[in-house]
């Protein structure tokens, strides 16, 4: 089998968790595979960087020029296309970064291409065998990618077991001298922190979350109303703050806040990935959809199958009863 | 400003509740409800929006069969200027690079000074314009929310990344983007605004009038394929609380009383 290469995005030197998740998913592809870390950046953070991934793997490959010192994709991917050799499996994490690097370098390095990979069931032959998810998780499919000139592959985060023990003691070569051309038709300017709301989701320990199934802006009320007799707090999926209906600090999710609450209310939300991705703390999750099929039924403790704008105000009143 | 948009039908997830076929080799696609993907609104939205206010037009495109004629129609009543649908036999079993590679030709065909696609569509894979942008060699972003014309020459463009933060670049024309949801509140299409355009030819293109090998973009050509759908059993799944909605909700309350929700 091919060599498998991974790449490792930090934040000032504090690796990604998908580094620890990338080992697990290497072993499904093959489990002699070797495994190599590579890590972008410069300076002390990109050193640090490698001082924790040499606990993860035999092999960690840095690249330190002052023009990595932000991971812009475009130059990243020049970077990677002169780094990996031909035919080898590049892994990197399905996010916002892997989204804005990983189409483009299968395509430099004319390899295959799988998308937001949740399982990999070994190989046939070149092929492997992978799995993914279509319809915002409503259903799963199995895929084959052919990886005899390569393949690039990106894992979702949080599929993989994460790897507990630090003992691989491997080492760091520096290729910082093979980056080659680092010039970019696209510049980094500043990151632009998220607005600060005028409620923190974060620090409750009930949530009443809701989703598109809420239909209409006025009915973000009969939300309210329950949120108030049970003392908690109204958060929300994407489409209600893409449509303008709360303020971006209630959204949960991966491109929203990380909530860490003791029950979670999901009103009419289909449980995507990167919804479920701002939930953590292992919550009680109970679910009310009036689809029996969607998604959330699979993650939630409780579910309900019921029209939420017919079953909140049921369950308001029954609360205030109490 | 020339702007392309790549657009694409898709199941609607809000409409419809998925069922496999018996084979289990595909969806049960006889009533499925079909729509515009959602993130392609946003991304003709906000072409229609630079062109009003910078000028141009914008064309709308699309890689499928003839139903698909209809997503380029009700782009078109929401204000795109052009339609064009890529069709053919030959590209059935395409996989994303077979896409891109098909909808290359056609904007090598044209002068575009921005290219734009969805972040994502139906199969959540978010492939189809970064890798257009490499063939192109062109410079790509993705996930953008935010677009601003600097000049003829560059455009200022927010990208969203982790935690609702927001990575400002500049990137050089011509380039492609793609677009996330929230960039815009995408307009509203009444059923006057489709009638108008009812009529307005779309010109169809198959492999030959682009020029592309069939056995490059179409199954042949494809290094990544699907082999089945399934549903899961993840876990346990939930416990499904049952009964009349008096009974649910009394069992509810005891629940989240034990769990600390009340
Ligand atoms: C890069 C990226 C980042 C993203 N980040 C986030 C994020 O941070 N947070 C986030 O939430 N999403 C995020 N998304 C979007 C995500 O992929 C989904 O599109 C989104 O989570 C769907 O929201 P939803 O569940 O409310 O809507 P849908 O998927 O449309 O689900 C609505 C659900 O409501 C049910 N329903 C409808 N009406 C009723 C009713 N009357 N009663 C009961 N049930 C009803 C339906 O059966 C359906 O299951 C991101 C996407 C991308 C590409
Ligand atoms: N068949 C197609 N025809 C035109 N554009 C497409 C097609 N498939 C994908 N795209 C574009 O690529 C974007 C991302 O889709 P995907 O890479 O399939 O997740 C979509 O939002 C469209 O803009």
């Amino acid at each position: 089998m091919a060599d498998i290469f991974a790449y490792v995005p930090h934040k000032v030197g504090v690796v990604e968790d998908i580094a620890y998740e990338y080992p697990d998913a290497a072993a499904k592809i093959d489990t002699g595979a070797a495994v190599t870390a590579i890590v972008t950046g410069t300076g002390a953070d990109l050193d640090k960087a490698c001082e924790t991934l040499t606990g993860y793997y035999k092999e960690v490959i840095k690249v330190d020029q002052a023009e990595l010192s932000y991971p812009n994709a475009e130059i990243i991917r020049k970077v990677l296309v002169n780094i990996v050799p031909a035919g080898a499996i590049v892994l990197a994490p399905h996010d916002t970064f892997g989204m804005d690097l990983a189409p483009g370098l299968s395509v430099k390095m004319d390899a295959g291409y799988a998308a937001d990979i949740v399982d990999i069931e070994g190989t046939d032959g070149s092929d492997l065998k992978l799995v993914r998810q279509e319809l915002g998780g409503a259903v799963s499919t199995h895929v084959t990618c052919d990886s005899s000139s390569g393949a690039v592959l990106t894992i979702r985060p949080g599929a993989f077991t994460p790897a507990e023990d630090a003992s691989a003691g491997g080492s760091v070569t520096d290729k910082s001298g093979d980056a080659g051309d680092l010039s970019s038709k696209r510049t980094f300017v500043e990151v632009v922190e998220a607005e600060v709301g005028d409620v923190d989701i974060t620090k409750s320990d009930v949530l009443v979350s809701i989703g598109r199934g809420i239909e209409d802006e006025e009915n973000i009320e009969v939300a309210q109303e329950l949120a108030d007799a049970m003392g908690a707090v109204v958060s929300c999926s994407r489409p209600i703050v893409d449509a303008k209906w709360l303020e971006k600090s209630r959204q949960v999710g991966t491109s929203g806040q990380t909530v860490k609450p003791k029950v979670y209310l999901a009103m009419g939300i289909s449980g995507s990935f990167q919804h479920m991705g701002g939930v953590k703390g292992n919550p009680f999750i109970v679910a009310v959809n009036k689809n029996a099929k969607a998604p959330i039924f699979q993650v939630a403790d409780v579910g309900i199958v019921e029209d939420i704008l017919d079953f909140m105000p049921e369950l308001t009143e029954a609360i205030e009863d109490l | 400003m020339e702007i392309l948009v790549c657009v694409k039908r898709v199941p609607d997830t809000a409409e419809n509740e998925f069922e496999l076929n018996s084979d289990g080799n595909d969806l049960d696609r006889d009533d499925l409800v079909y729509s515009v993907n959602e993130w392609d609104n946003y991304a003709v939205e906000e072409a229609i929006q630079i062109v009003d206010d910078k000028g141009g037009n914008v064309t709308v495109v699309t890689v499928g069969d003839d139903e698909s004629e209809e997503v380029l129609r009700r782009e078109m009543a929401m204000g795109a200027n052009n339609g064009v649908l890529l069709s053919d036999d030959a590209f059935e079993g395409a996989d994303g690079k077979g896409i891109a590679g098909i909808l290359k030709a056609e904007i090598e065909s044209g002068k575009y000074d921005l290219i734009l696609t969805g972040a994502q569509a139906d199969e959540g894979a978010g492939q189809v314009g970064g890798m257009l942008a490499a063939m192109l060699d062109l410079p790509y972003a993705s996930l953008v929310n935010k677009i601003e014309v600097i000049d003829d020459s560059k455009i200022s463009v927010g990208r969203e990344i982790e935690g609702g933060n927001q990575e400002m670049n500049e990137i050089e024309l011509p380039c492609v983007l793609s677009i996330q949801t929230g960039i815009n509140e995408p307009r509203y299409v009444g059923i006057r605004g489709i009638r108008k355009v009812a009529s307005v030819e779309i010109p169809v293109k198959g492999a030959s009038d682009l020029g592309v090998d069939p056995a490059v973009v179409g199954a042949d050509g494809a290094k990544t394929k699907r082999v089945d759908y399934f549903v899961p059993e993840l876990g346990d799944g939930a416990e499904m609380l049952e009964g009349s909605t008096e009974e649910i909700i009394e069992k509810l309350i005891e629940k989240l009383k034990a769990k600390g929700g009340l």
